[in-house]
């Protein structure tokens, strides 16, 4: 009986596995194994070479796009985790209704479901030369020309990475906090504790573990990025995963996936380090 | 917090919220309206006549590239994608409620299946076809690439509808002699199917806008954000706008087709909630 119970578990999980192993594992080892390949203008050859490495980590533009790629990780994380942590408040402890607390934090995440590349092309209207916001600063007297840092600089790639992933610092604060028993803020009040007391020493320690899931997912994705980057630079700014992305239209394979095996050490001890703060399978 | 008149903390958290919404759906509303401007209009306001120009022009192939055959690939991917998400989550959710050797290693799999950067798996599906030999396409390798992120986000949920399930249901089925497969599908799917509908959003959405794990694995036919992202570099006209319009359209209809059934199971659910002394 045991014996037939197992194997049907294996199977029911076996699609899934599957998935995994063909299009996680292998691709993975494929870019370790590419890393180390030999290449030529025209294509790969098959050798076990560091140079793909030294020429990556000898050269200052890789440490200069690096250090820009975790700066703005820092930055996007520090906004995202600020404004996420504010509206999850709100609705948590600030909406009295439960169906108004499900609306709103529907209303939060709906713009999940929809396209990124969408929702960046969303922003021409406002950041351009002629865009919303320069007209109405002009109109207002307060500047003469318009404001060329709005679209295609830094600012607007932070902007859009906020406006993007501020939702996946939202969800598992939210998460966390619709889970806090509400007797533990009575005994806080009752105790003399103030609003704002209550909120530190309470609620705060009591969301880490949905702060440390939602800052997993911002800096991932962030680390990871380059379309975000490209599209709401111009061109202007760096990425690693853009750094990436220029050696692959190269055809140059095996750098780029040198660059990705370092990029993926540096995700993976970044995760690690999080997750020493956090057992996320008991979070669900 | 419970009792009493709303304090200065309530409206000032409740201004900071409305601002956030307005941030998030702001940019989106400007673009709707846009995409109406009139044929002599261009990519910012003011708006020159108001006119379906642009959606017109959308539908017209040499303009655009291949609008309607990117968006019937997305679809297609996308129903694909949601399928095979909602049936493998299901079934590996059963699964995980009893230890098996290798759970561990499957869970963790999934979890670096999400923080793993898109990029990567992209550049490495379409490196791991290179070296195979193999042509990548939106059917065979984009299909794979973009299970990568809609599985583990279907196994979470799973996870979490599982840990609230009641097992006494299933109970009673066998006691009433219901098979294993007659319990799944007469009592577990039933009640979990809000849930699923839940997984069939993310498979659907999450692969519909997908872009950088098609980047590499699309091959020769985009799916819709590639081509929108090749529209975005040549294309300097509110046909962009259209494109985002009915994009953003077609992700709000299946958003809310979603939701709405689960309203409305929830709400018979409430309605049938026992048919004590109503057996015929």
């Amino acid at each position: 009986m045991s014996r037939v119970k197992s194997w049907v578990t294996y199977l029911q999980v076996a699609p899934l596995a599957l998935v995994f192993l063909l299009f996680l594992i292998v691709p993975i080892a494929t870019i370790v194994v590419v890393s180390f390949f030999d290449y030529n203008t025209t294509q790969i050859i098959p050798a076990f070479l560091l140079q793909n490495y030294e020429e990556l980590l000898l050269s200052p533009v890789t440490w200069r796009t690096y250090q820009q790629t975790i700066q703005f990780a820092l930055i996007t994380w520090a906004l995202t985790l600020g404004i996420g942590f504010t509206v999850a408040y709100f609705v948590a402890f600030h909406v009295r209704s439960p169906t108004m607390q499900t609306v709103l934090f529907l209303i939060c995440t709906i713009p999940f479901w929809t396209s990124n590349v969408i929702r960046m092309i969303s922003w021409i209207p406002f950041l351009g030369r002629h865009g919303l916001a320069n007209t109405t600063l002009i109109n207002l007297g307060l500047i003469n020309e318009p404001l060329e840092f709005l679209l295609y600089s830094d600012f607007s790639v932070v902007l859009a990475y906020v406006h993007l992933y501020t939702l996946f610092m939202v969800v598992p604060i939210f998460n966390s906090m619709m889970r806090i028993d509400r007797s533990l803020l009575e005994a806080a009040r009752d105790a003399g504790a103030s609003g704002w007391q209550t909120l530190v020493n309470v609620i705060l320690p009591l969301c880490k573990p949905g702060i440390a899931i939602g800052s997993i997912f911002v800096v991932t994705i962030v680390m990871g990025d380059f379309v975000t980057v490209r599209m709401m630079s111009g061109g202007l700014s760096a990425s690693v995963g853009l750094m990436m992305a220029n050696a692959m239209s190269l055809l140059q394979y095996p750098a780029a996936a040198a660059n990705a095996v370092i990029l993926l050490l540096l995700v993976l001890f970044i995760v690690a380090a999080m997750m020493r703060l956090v057992d996320i399978r008991k979070e669900l | 917090m419970q009792h009493g008149k709303r304090g200065p903390a309530f409206w000032l958290l409740g201004a900071f919220f409305c601002l956030f919404v307005l941030f998030l759906y702001g940019p989106t509303l400007t673009i709707l309206i846009l995409s109406f401007q009139g044929p002599g209009g261009g990519l910012t306001f003011p708006m020159n006549g108001v006119s379906l120009h642009w959606f017109r022009n959308l539908f017209e192939k040499q303009m655009v590239g291949d609008f309607a055959g990117s968006l019937q690939r997305s679809l297609i991917l996308g129903a694909a994608v949601m399928l095979v998400t909602v049936v493998a989550s299901f079934s590996a959710g059963l699964a995980f409620r009893s230890r098996f050797r290798g759970s561990g290693i499957i869970f963790y799999l999934a979890i670096a299946s999400l923080i793993v950067p898109s990029i990567l798996i992209s550049l490495g599906i379409g490196l791991l076809y290179r070296v195979l030999g193999w042509d990548p396409a939106w059917y065979s390798s984009a299909f794979g690439a973009h299970l990568t992120w809609t599985l583990p986000f279907g196994l979470l949920i799973m996870f979490a509808v599982f840990n609230r399930f009641d097992r006494r249901y299933e109970e009673a089925a066998r006691d009433l002699g219901a098979t294993s497969w007659q319990t799944i599908r007469h009592v577990v799917v039933p009640i979990l199917l809000p849930s699923l509908i839940g997984v069939g959003l993310f498979g659907f959405t999450l692969s519909y806008d997908e872009f950088a794990r098609s980047l590499y694995t699309a091959g020769t036919f985009n799916t819709l954000p590639l081509e929108i992202y090749g529209m975005t570099t040549n294309v300097t006209t509110p046909v962009l706008y259209a494109l985002g319009t009915v994009t953003t359209g077609v992700s709000f209809v299946v958003i809310a087709l979603s939701l709405l059934s689960v309203a409305w199971l929830r709400r018979r659910r409430a309605r049938h909630g026992s048919d004590a002394g109503k057996a015929a």
